[in-house]
C-alpha cells in the first residue's frame, strides 16, 4: 500500500504548494512565468538529450524481432509489416505500435487450471485502455492550442468541436475529460486488482497516473465548477508564444495548481519511464528492417579476432585425418 | 530418470498447490523482498576449472552455487560495473530497454519459465528489473535523484546470486518481446548479464564445456575428425540397411560447390542422427555437389550464450573454411540458436563474404535472394523450392504411421521469420499434420524449456518445468488429434523435447523435419521399404503388402 499512498501524498502536496503560493504569498509571477518556462526549458532540453543520447550509441547487430513470415522464395507470402524488409514496411510496423498499439493488440492472458492446463484467453483490456489513456491525452493536449493561438487553425477548431459534440454542459462537456478519467482510473485499478501487476509496479508507475490525475481534475474544476476567467489565462498563453516575461493577470489560483503539475510532469518527463514516447520511435526489434541476410549490418566496433584457424587445426589432427582418408593441406 | 527430476505427480502437486502468481497471492511483499534458494536440481554446475583456464576466462575455481563462499574476485563490484557501462555505450538496444519499461505487465505471463514456476522473477518484467533496479542506483544516471522512490538498490552479493539464478531462468526465446509494446527484448538484457557474469567466473560448464571443445575440435561434442567421418559413415550404412541405397558425403573436399554444416547433435546424437540420414538421402536423391567439414563442423554456436567476442570467433571458422574449400556457397542445417546467429550476426561479425557467390540453387535455378549478402541458406528453404519445383520423388504415405505437430523453434521463429517453409514441407511428407493451439506456435511458439545451454541433465527440475508450457500445448493435440510426433527443426529440441515428452506425454516422439523428408523420398535403386529411417514399421508397407508405389 505505501507505494500507491506515497504518490498521492506527493501529488496532493505538490498541488497545494502553488495553492498555498498564490493564494498567501502572491508569488503568481514565480508560478506564472518563471517555473512554466523553466518546466517548458527542461522538457525539450531533458527530452532532446534523452533521444541524441540513445542515438549516438551504435546498434552493432539486426536484431529486428521477426513476427510474421520472413521475405525468402517468391512463392512463399512474406508478412511485410511483422517481418519488414523495406524502409516502408518497418515504418508502418513502428507506426502502427505507436499509434494503435499493435503488439499490445496481441496480448493474452494465461491461466493454469486443473490437470494442469494452461490456456490462453484474449486480453484486450490493457490495449483498450492505454489507447483511450494515450488517444485522450493528446486530444487533451492539441485542444489547448486554441489558448497559444488568436486564432486556432480548423483542425483544432474541428477537433474542439468533435470532443465537444454532447455538448450536455455549459460550456459544452469535453468526453476525453471523461475518458481520460476513465482510463486512469482503469490503469490503477489494474495495477492493483492483479496479483501480478501488484508486485512488479512501483511508485513510479502510480506517480505519473495520479499526477496526470490531478492536472485533469484541476483543470475540469476550472472548466466546469470554479469557471475561471480565461482571457486572462489567454493572456499569458499567448505571452508564452511570444516569449513574454510579463506579469499575468489576474487568475483564480486553481490555475496556478493545473499549471504546476503540468510544470512538474515536464519537468520528470525526460528522466522517468515516460521517455518511453521517444524510445518507441527507435526501438531496434520494430524498426530494423529484416534483410540481415540480403544486405550487410555494419557493426562500427567491430574488431578483427583471433580464432583457431584451418592450419592450427590440421596440425594437430594430420596423422589422424590422414589415417580416415581426409585430404590435408600439408603431407 | 534423472537423480534431478522429481516425479510427475509430485510436481503437478507442486503446480495445483503452491500458490504462485499465476493463481495465488504474495499479499503486501515487494519483489525484492521474496527468498530464493540454490539447491540441487535448480542450478546447472559452474564450469569446470581446467575449461575455463583453456577459454582463457577470469577466475577458475571450483565452487558451487549452494556454498557459502563463492569465492568472488576482489573487487567484483567494480569489474561488473564497469563492464556494464562499457555495454552501455556499445549497444543502444541495452540502454534503450533500460530506460523504456513502463511495467504495463504485457510481458508478465508470457514467459515459459514463469508459466512452469510462478516465481514472479520469472516474469520478463521482473527479470529485467534485478537489472534495472541495480542500474537506477548505481549507474550515472539523472534518476538517481529519485533513488528510493524508482525503486532502486545496491549491487551485492545478493542481487549478485539472483542475477546468476534469473539469467539461467531465461532462454533468450525473445517470447515477450513479441508482446511488448516497446518491443524490449529480456534476451538483450540475458545476453548482457551473461556475458558480464562471465568476467566474475559466474557460469555454466554446458556451456563453456561445448564452446572449449567446438574452439578446439570444430564442433561442441568434441569430436575429432576421424571420429566425425566415422560416424557419417555409420550412418550411410544404417541408410544402405533401410533403402538399400549407398550415399557418398565427402569431408573437407576442394571445389564442391556447396558447404553444407548443421549442428553436431545431428551427427552423433539420437535422434538427431536420423535427422542427419534424412539430409544424406535428399542430397543423394538430387545429386548435390557438396561436401562435410570436420573442421567447420557444427552448425551451433554456444559463443552466442557466453559472450559477442566468443560467439564471433567460434562463427569465424565457417567462412574461413567456406574460403579454403573453395566452395560458391553454404547451406545449413536444421538449428535454432544456429539461425539466430547466421541471420542476424554472422555477416557483421565476419563477413563481408565476397570471395563466395549468391547462392543459387543448382538443381531449381531459383537465386536465393535473401541469402544474397550472408551466401548461407537455411536448408527448410533449400528444400521447399526443390518440392515445389518438382523436383523430390516423395511418397507421404511412407510417414503414414506418424501422426504429427510442428513445433516452431524460438530462434527461427523469432529472430528469422521462418513460418512457412517447414510447414509446406512437412505437408508434402506426411498426411497427418495438426496444428497447437494458436497462442503456442509461429511468433508466439515457446520454448522447449531448455535452450540457450541450460540443457544439463542436472537442470532437470528446471526444464521440465520451463518446458511445461510447451508439452501442454502437445498435449491438447494428442488429446485431440491423437498426435504422436512432433517435428521440429532445431537441435537443441531434439535433444531436449524427448526427456520432456517422456515427462509429460509419454508416446509422444520427437523427429527432424529432413528425417521425414528422407523417408518419404523415393531413391532411385532403392530397395522395397518396409521400415522408416528409425528401422520402425512404416503404415500399410508391411511385408508381403503390394507396394502401390
Amino acid at each position: 500500500m505505501k507505494k500507491i499512498l506515497m504518490p498521492v501524498v506527493a501529488v496532493a502536496l505538490l498541488a497545494l504548494i502553488p495553492y498555498v503560493g498564490v493564494e498567501y504569498a502572491g508569488l503568481s509571477y514565480l508560478f506564472g512565468v518563471v517555473i512554466p518556462y523553466f518546466a517548458a526549458l527542461v522538457l525539450v532540453a531533458g527530452f532532446l538529450f534523452r533521444m541524441v543520447d540513445w542515438l549516438r550509441r551504435p546498434v552493432p547487430f539486426n536484431i529486428v524481432s521477426t513476427t510474421g513470415q520472413e521475405k525468402s522464395l517468391d512463392w512463399i507470402r512474406q508478412d511485410r509489416i511483422e517481418s519488414p524488409s523495406k524502409p516502408w514496411h518497418a515504418a508502418i510496423r513502428v507506426l502502427s505500435e505507436v499509434l494503435l498499439f499493435r503488439s499490445l493488440f496481441r496480448n493474452n492472458r494465461a491461466e493454469l487450471r486443473k490437470g494442469p492446463d494452461l490456456t490462453y484467453g484474449s486480453h484486450k483490456w490493457l490495449w483498450l485502455g492505454g489507447l483511450a489513456f494515450h488517444w485522450s491525452l493528446l486530444v487533451i493536449v492539441l485542444r489547448h492550442s486554441r489558448f497559444f493561438f488568436l486564432e486556432p487553425g480548423p483542425f483544432f477548431q474541428f477537433l474542439e468541436q468533435a470532443d465537444g459534440f454532447l455538448d450536455v454542459t455549459v460550456p459544452a462537456f469535453f468526453m476525453t475529460d471523461a475518458l481520460v478519467l476513465a482510463a486512469i482510473t482503469f490503469l490503477v485499478l489494474r495495477r492493483i486488482g492483479d496479483a501480478k501487476m501488484r508486485l512488479l509496479s512501483l511508485q513510479t508507475d502510480y506517480f505519473p497516473l495520479f499526477l496526470i490525475t490531478g492536472i485533469v481534475v484541476a483543470g475540469i474544476a476550472m472548466r466546469y465548477f470554479a469557471k475561471i476567467d480565461v482571457m486572462p489565462v489567454k493572456d499569458l498563453a499567448l505571452g508564452y508564444m511570444k516569449f513574454s516575461f510579463s506579469a499575468p493577470g489576474e487568475i483564480g489560483s486553481l490555475f496556478y495548481v493545473h499549471l504546476f503539475l503540468i510544470c512538474v510532469l515536464a519537468v520528470y518527463f525526460p528522466f522517468s519511464k515516460l521517455v518511453h514516447m521517444g524510445a518507441i520511435f527507435i526501438s531496434p526489434t520494430r524498426a530494423q528492417l529484416n534483410n540481415s541476410r540480403e544486405k550487410r549490418h555494419k557493426n562500427p566496433w567491430n574488431k578483427p579476432i583471433k580464432f583457431r584457424t584451418y592450419a592450427e587445426y590440421e596440425d594437430e589432427y594430420r596423422e589422424k585425418m590422414k589415417k580416415a582418408n581426409i585430404p590435408v593441406e600439408k603431407e | 530418470m534423472s537423480k534431478y527430476l522429481p516425479k510427475q505427480s509430485e510436481l503437478v502437486k507442486e503446480f495445483e498447490e503452491k500458490p504462485s502468481v499465476l493463481k495465488g497471492d504474495y499479499a503486501g511483499r515487494e519483489w525484492w523482498e521474496m527468498p530464493f534458494e540454490f539447491r540441487e536440481g535448480n542450478f546447472c554446475f559452474p564450469a569446470k576449472p581446467e575449461v575455463i583456464k583453456d577459454l582463457g576466462f577470469p577466475n577458475p575455481r571450483k565452487w558451487l552455487p549452494t556454498d557459502d563462499d563463492w569465492k568472488l574476485p576482489d573487487g567484483w563490484q567494480k569489474i561488473l560495473k564497469d563492464a556494464m557501462k562499457e555495454r552501455l555505450k556499445k549497444y543502444r538496444s541495452l540502454k534503450l530497454y533500460l530506460d523504456s519499461c513502463v511495467r504495463c505487465g504485457a510481458c508478465a505471463d508470457k514467459c515459459h519459465f514463469f508459466l512452469g514456476t510462478g516465481d514472479p522473477k520469472n516474469m520478463p518484467v521482473l527479470r529485467a528489473e534485478l537489472v534495472r533496479s541495480v542500474y537506477r542506483n548505481d549507474f550515472p544516471m539523472v534518476e538517481k535523484i529519485l533513488k528510493g522512490f524508482a525503486g532502486a538498490r545496491k549491487l551485492d552479493e545478493k542481487v549478485l546470486r539472483e542475477w546468476y539464478m534469473y539469467f539461467y531462468q531465461c532462454t533468450e526465446c525473445r517470447r515477450c518481446s513479441v508482446f511488448c509494446p516497446m518491443g524490449i527484448d529480456t534476451a538483450e538484457i540475458t545476453i548482457m548479464v551473461r556475458e558480464i557474469l562471465q568476467l566474475v567466473g559466474l557460469n555454466n560448464n554446458w556451456i563453456l564445456a561445448p564452446v572449449s571443445n567446438c574452439n578446439r575440435t570444430g564442433n561442441h561434442l568434441g569430436i575429432e575428425p576421424h571420429t566425425f567421418v566415422q560416424n557419417i559413415e555409420s550412418l550411410v550404412d544404417d541408410i544402405e540397411d533401410v533403402t538399400g541405397v549407398k550415399v557418398n558425403p565427402t569431408f573437407n573436399r576442394k571445389g564442391a560447390e556447396i558447404l553444407f554444416i548443421t549442428p553436431s547433435g545431428d551427427v552423433f546424437g539420437d535422434p538427431g542422427v536420423y535427422t542427419m540420414m534424412g539430409y544424406l538421402l535428399l542430397f543423394h536423391h538430387i545429386g548435390l555437389d557438396y561436401t562435410i567439414s570436420t573442421y567447420a563442423s557444427e552448425g551451433g554456436n554456444f559463443g552466442f550464450f557466453t559472450s559477442n567476442d566468443m560467439m564471433k570467433k567460434l562463427n569465424a571458422k565457417m567462412y574461413h573454411e567456406a574460403k579454403r574449400l573453395g566452395v560458391k556457397w553454404i547451406l545449413g542445417g536444421e538449428c535454432g540458436h544456429m539461425w539466430r546467429v547466421v541471420h542476424q550476426y554472422m555477416d557483421t561479425m565476419n563477413g563481408p563474404a565476397d570471395f563466395l557467390e549468391e547462392p543459387v540453387s543448382p538443381v531449381t535455378g531459383t537465386k536465393f535472394t535473401n541469402a544474397r549478402a550472408t551466401k548461407m541458406v537455411h536448408i527448410a528453404e533449400f528444400t521447399a523450392d526443390l518440392i515445389k519445383n518438382g523436383k523430390l520423388r516423395l511418397d507421404p504415405k511412407r510417414n503414414d504411421h506418424l501422426r504429427t505437430t510442428f513445433h516452431d523453434s524460438c530462434n527461427v521463429a523469432r529472430g528469422m521469420g521462418m513460418f512457412e517453409e517447414p510447414r509446406y514441407i512437412l505437408n508434402k511428407v506426411c498426411n497427418s499434420f495438426h496444428e497447437m493451439p494458436e497462442n503456442t506456435i509461429r511468433e508466439q511458439t515457446f520454448c522447449c524449456g531448455s535452450g540457450s545451454g541450460i540443457n544439463a541433465e542436472e537442470y532437470m527440475e528446471m526444464r521440465m518445468k520451463g518446458g511445461f508450457p510447451r508439452a501442454n500445448a502437445v498435449r491438447h493435440v494428442r488429446e485431440k488429434h491423437k498426435v504422436d510426433s512432433l517435428v521440429t527443426i532445431c537441435a537443441i529440441d531434439r535433444a531436449s523435447l524427448p526427456p520432456l515428452m517422456r515427462y509429460w506425454n509419454p508416446g509422444v516422439s520427437v523427429y527432424g523435419l529432413h528425417e521425414l523428408v528422407g523417408n518419404a523420398l523415393v531413391m532411385e535403386g532403392e530397395k522395397k521399404r518396409t521400415e522408416d529411417l528409425r528401422e520402425e514399421p512404416m503404415a500399410g508397407f508391411e511385408d508381403g503388402e503390394e507396394d502401390e508405389d
